[in-house]
């Protein structure tokens, strides 16, 4: 079940003209703004499949920058992103892609801002819903639906448990959960969808345990 | 909990509920929020809806490519001049459905309904209905939850992108799924709202999306309209007793199966059907200075 609330049909409330090139874009650029957790200074913007085709008259490009600069998607704003960018020293570079990606709407997005990097992979998969299909290379799939913890940590026994000790500690339940690693014993990624928001305290134990490298929350 | 159209009926007969409270009591379970707040959403998109209505009417919109715009203000005089030929409360619906679809061309805040694409379709006939039928403000937002509650099924088992599954994927759920909200809202049992949904999607069925110029424009207002129109019919049809002998979620399933083999020239990439014609790629290159999308 992609869809799971009566507001991903009837939503979102949006600025035109198209639910997923538009409100999808703003969505996925929002979502790699979070996840960023920074203004970043330079964004590299790749369509591919339908986007790179139509960006131009859906204006996918000035809502997945809109996204960037945590934007909703009916902010108005996003009409004027692309000159609000560049006065917030944002240096929005906007490519296409012939290759083929698993889903006719998807977009690739770097940022960067000094020795802070990211690259995320989003898809547009209709009605403004989305999915982050891919973070830094590892693969996941993340609707951007529910509060969500991204755990960046070495790849070892017992990592699993320990977070998931601290979340029943704050009683927070978990939904979705997926791990994924580029190779054994290297760095892993675990994404973790929960029914509740999670507060920086929990955060911030998490953060400490041993080998964990980074954290991230996504609220939707 | 339901995911099909049989089952979102069969809910409503045995609890004796109106599928909108059914909708609601799920959104209730899935999203841990209380009815009121839940309410209080959707509140949220109707005041946007109305909004976005009442633009298309009384304001001069024009999209930037100026392929659209102002259509929905001459409907508007035209229905005014009372001498209109299909009957009032259609052409209301196709109105509204037109108002709400040049808004969103011309980027103007509006509601998805399941799409921007096809945003026009479920408040065109939702303010249609208001006026003919002075509903309580708590049946105007339950038509969006009986609406939602179609939509839902039809996108978890087939889909209502265009891009996907094609023109019948967004303005055909859009049309099933105002079809079925106007028999509850007009006093229709839940299966004979089903036969209207079905009514209205076999109607749609095999419509590709072929944006010219890539925009969502042409011919999206006009087809929002048109499906606005199918939908009161459809509804009307329901009301009268007649049935389609297909279920609801063969007809879905059709429409998913009808998808998935379309080519992907037609669905919504510009290269196929109307974006296509010598007049959709003159336009393209007039609104683009080039040739925007070759094959």
């Amino acid at each position: 079940m992609n869809y799971r609330s009566v507001f991903d049909i009837i939503g979102p409330i949006m600025i035109g003209p198209s639910s997923s090139h538009t409100a999808g874009a703003a969505r996925i650029g929002r979502a790699a703004r979070r996840i960023f957790g920074l203004k970043p200074d330079s964004a590299y913007i790749t369509f591919y499949g339908s986007f790179a085709k139509t960006y131009k008259g859906h204006g996918t490009d000035i809502a997945i920058v809109g996204g960037l600069l945590d934007l909703d998607t009916y902010d108005e704003g996003i009409v004027r992103s692309l000159e609000l960018a560049k006065a917030q020293g944002i240096d929005v570079h906007i490519q296409t892609s012939e290759e083929d990606a698993d889903h006719p709407n998807t977009a690739k997005i770097e940022l960067s801002n000094g020795e802070q990097w990211l690259e995320i992979v989003g898809i547009s998969i209709g009605g403004g819903s989305v999915e982050i299909t891919s973070v830094n290379g590892f693969k996941l799939r993340l609707s951007g639906h529910h509060p969500a913890l991204l755990v960046l940590h070495e790849d070892k026994y017992g990592m699993i448990a320990q977070v998931a000790n601290v979340l029943s500690r704050h009683k927070l339940n978990i939904g979705h959960m997926e791990v994924a690693r580029k190779a054994k014993g290297s760095e892993a990624l675990m994404a973790i969808e929960t029914d509740q928001s999670m507060g920086e305290d929990v955060l911030a134990e998490i953060k400490a345990i041993p080998s964990i490298l980074a954290v991230t929350k996504l609220d939707p | 909990m339901f995911k099909t159209v049989a089952e979102l009926v069969e809910l409503a007969e045995r609890e004796n509920k109106k599928m909108a409270q059914i909708m609601i009591e799920q959104e209730v379970q899935i999203s841990g929020k209380s009815k009121q707040d839940i309410m209080d959403n959707m509140a949220k998109a109707y005041r946007v809806m109305e909004k976005a209505v009442q633009r298309g009417i009384n304001e001069n919109i024009k999209s930037h490519s100026s392929l659209t715009g102002g259509d929905a203000k001459k409907l508007h005089r035209y229905i005014q001049q009372g001498n209109v030929l299909s009957g009032i409360h259609v052409l209301e619906a196709v109105m509204g459905a037109m108002a709400t679809n040049e808004v969103n061309a011309a980027m103007g805040t509006i509601c998805a309904t399941p799409t921007a694409g096809s945003a026009g379709i479920v408040p065109g006939c939702l303010f249609a209905m208001a006026e003919k039928l002075q509903p309580s403000y708590e049946d105007k937002l339950y038509f969006l939850f009986t609406a939602g509650a179609i939509g839902y099924v039809i996108a978890n088992n087939a889909f209502i992108a265009g891009a996907t599954g094609g023109c019948q994927a967004e303005t055909g759920s859009a049309t099933a799924m105002a079809a079925a909200a106007i028999v509850e809202m007009a006093g229709g049992t839940p299966r004979q709202s089903a036969h209207a949904l079905s009514i209205a999607l076999q109607n749609m069925l095999g419509l590709v999306c072929d944006p010219v110029a890539g925009l969502v424009e042409v011919p999206c207002v006009k087809r929002n309209a048109i499906g606005a129109s199918i939908a009161m019919v459809a509804a009307d049809m329901a009301l009268a007793g007649i049935e389609f002998i297909i279920p609801a979620d063969e007809v879905i399933e059709a429409m998913y199966r009808i998808g998935k083999s379309m080519p992907h020239a037609l669905k919504e990439t510009a290269l196929g059907g109307l974006a296509a014609t010598p007049t959709g790629k003159a336009l393209e290159r007039k609104i683009f200075g080039v040739e925007l999308v070759k094959e």
